[in-house]
């Protein structure tokens, strides 16, 4: 029953986060002076009917509750409106465009969560040994280097031996599947190297400290009293417990991997979801930009939920 | 907390909130101690004591005007231009320290900002509990959640470009972290023996925020504030990369946005994009080293760890532990 009650509670939490999502999209673009939606029917010197009849067409003649209305069936029928720079569904530009983040991101968190447990477990083990200091302040120093500025430095250093640009070479004509995937690693490699650089110190610090914290309990007292190896308390004692903690932070630092992404797939042209915000960005293309947002916070929030059900699964505590 | 709670509230109070894990309260003098203590702290604080200088002198000891080119765009480094020329033919020094100088102010801005709304609105809820508290509960549940640099992107988008919006987007994104840790602060900082005996004196509310539990969280509160610095910083440079900060003022993150904007890459200018990213790293990393010493102090039970020799001790008794640990 208790196991049921919490997996409800997540998921309702879930579904009321997009929600609330939702709803300050569709007013932050109303409500904020340089209202953007106000500006679509202003139309310079036209006349008083045109403006109105623009009014009409947009349906800004309606109170905002019923525009709000109108806003939520839309969306509940995939429609997220239209891009203003190529005028096409915004869903299908921002499907397109998540299904070639998603690989990219998920090869850098990856190789950034396996970095971060190795160096964040040694760290914890040699604790006040040079090693300890050289690995935590490498990863505090990766932690405080900006992110587009990481890409950039990379791309000067490293661009002679991977492409810099784009997902794929436009000169290479009918490549078969498999060298068209080779071509697609290749120009993944920096901008996931960098994604990677820039999680790993975080994740190295969160288990660095979340081990910490278990190697101070009685039952690692305990085991090193049984006479056990240190190699067995670090591996089946401590780390397993610190892998809770872990997992949640990890699940939270999801918005860094989002904010990663828009920088550094705008440094790489990388034709994904972070640039298609910039892309908005620069054209004021409010349609995408909303979208993105939306798409993004639900990718957050679902990814979060998987979390939940993970730590579910770990720690069978929680139910208690 | 388990068996210390029987020991009594006396002990439990020396304890610190929560069950067993750090205190709030390092004794008087504490940032003198937690200076003396740990090099890390020393070595934080001088740096941002360096950068606030030089932005703080910026008038005085620029060597060129920012807005005057001295030479050919992206002229190597120099003995007269130390880091070369940006792509205008403006020196680098220049620009690097009249930027450091706008950074800091929207930093420390956003952050001031932040302390006090989240600040203002964790006392009130950790203080006053109730509804308000689990309203704000709510609130920052979500905000959690919902990424952070898409929404102050659309908040920019829409509202525009000028540094005052852009400090306000920043704290409108940090408010609810510092919310929270400071709720939860006070909640547990209002429970102590000795607030409760000043109100059973019949010290009004003000009284006991201001000199009772304010007080007891003062370190926390500067950690909190420092590491606070630092996320605004990267997060301004982040958005100004993205073309949302004010198109006419001078910061590091604009530097890194020309310097990708203006082909500093391909033109092989090293030297007009490398010193800024490394100027904010700096200033990171010393509110990183300096806001870490300070919770690691909060945090004695760090200091136990039963694998390496060095520290291998039992976890001190409750109440023996002198107060500065």
């Amino acid at each position: 029953m208790r196991r049921a009650d919490y997996l409800i509670k997540r998921v309702a939490f879930a579904i009321v986060t997009v929600f609330v999502a939702i709803t300050l999209n569709f007013f932050l673009f109303r409500v904020l002076p340089g209202d953007a939606v106000r500006n679509l029917s202003r139309v310079p010197r036209a006349s008083e009917e045109f403006r109105h009849s623009l009014e009409v067409q947009f349906g800004l003649d309606k109170p905002v509750w019923a525009q709000y209305l109108i806003y939520l069936r839309e969306l509940f029928h995939g429609n997220m409106g239209v891009s203003f720079s190529d005028q096409q569904p915004v869903w299908n530009n921002l499907r397109e465009a998540l299904a070639n983040t998603i690989p990219m991101a998920a090869l850098g968190t990856v190789i950034a969560v396996a970095i971060g447990i190795v160096t964040g477990v040694l760290s914890a083990w040699r604790r006040g040994k040079t090693s300890d200091h050289v690995s935590t302040n490498l990863a505090i120093a990766f932690y405080s280097f900006p992110t587009q500025w990481l890409a950039l430095v990379v791309l000067i250093y490293l661009s002679e031996w991977f492409p810099s640009h784009g997902m794929t070479d436009p000169f290479l004509i009918d490549p078969t599947p498999w060298e068209h995937l080779v071509d697609v690693l290749r120009h993944m490699a920096l901008p996931s190297l960098v994604f990677a650089l820039t999680l790993y110190g975080e994740y190295t610090l969160i288990v660095r400290s979340a081990m910490l914290e278990t190697l101070g309990e009685d039952y690692v007292l305990t085991a090193r009293a049984k006479g056990l190896p240190q190699r067995r308390i670090v591996v089946r004692h401590a780390f397993r417990n610190a892998l809770l903690p872990t997992t949640t932070l990890i699940a939270l630092s999801l918005g860094y991997i989002v904010a990663g992404a828009i920088l550094i797939e705008t440094v790489f042209s990388w034709p994904g979801i972070g640039n298609a915000v910039y892309q908005a960005v620069t054209e004021r293309d409010y349609p995408m930009l909303q979208g993105a947002f939306l798409v993004l916070t639900v990718s957050v929030v679902f990814f979060n939920l998987l979390a939940d059900l993970l730590y579910f699964k770990l720690d069978p505590r929680i139910t208690e | 907390m388990g068996m210390r709670v029987d020991l009594g509230e006396e002990i439990a109070d020396l304890q610190g909130p929560g069950p067993g894990r750090g205190r709030t309260w390092l004794g008087r003098n504490w940032l003198w101690r937690v200076l003396s203590q740990s090099l890390q702290a020393k070595i934080g604080l001088a740096v941002l004591l360096f950068f606030v200088a030089i932005a703080v002198l910026a008038p005085w000891i620029m060597p060129y005007d920012v807005h005057t080119p001295v030479g050919p765009p992206y002229e190597p480094p120099s003995w007269e231009h130390p880091l070369g020329l940006d792509d205008g033919g403006i020196d680098m020094v220049s620009l690097l320290i009249q930027g450091g100088r706008v950074s800091l102010v929207v930093g420390f801005a956003a952050t001031l900002v932040a302390m006090v709304i989240g600040g203002g609105i964790g006392i009130i809820a950790g203080y006053f509990g109730g509804r308000s508290d689990s309203i704000l509960m709510r609130i920052t549940d979500y905000f959690l959640v919902i990424p952070d640099l898409p929404l102050a992107i659309i908040i920019a988008a829409v509202w525009g470009a000028s540094l005052s919006h852009l400090i306000f987007v920043i704290a409108l994104l940090l408010w609810t972290t510092t919310a929270r840790i400071v709720r939860a602060q006070v909640k547990s900082g209002r429970e102590r023996v000795y607030v409760m005996r000043a109100r059973s004196l019949g010290a009004s509310d003000a009284r006991i925020i201001f000199r009772h539990v304010l007080p007891q969280i003062g370190p926390l509160l500067v950690a909190t504030v420092v590491l606070t610095i630092a996320v605004a910083i990267f997060d301004e440079t982040a958005l100004t990369f993205l073309g949302l900060g004010d198109p006419t003022a001078i910061t590091w993150g604009s530097i890194i946005e020309f310097a990708f904007l203006r082909t500093a890459i391909s033109a092989g200018a090293w030297w007009a994009v490398i010193p800024p990213g490394l100027c904010v790293a700096f200033v990171i990393m010393g509110c990183f080293w300096f806001g870490r010493a300070i919770e690691d102090a909060l945090n004695p039970r760090l200091d136990v760890s039963y694998l390496s020799p060095r520290t291998f001790r039992v976890r001190p008794l409750p109440g023996t532990e002198p107060e500065t640990g």
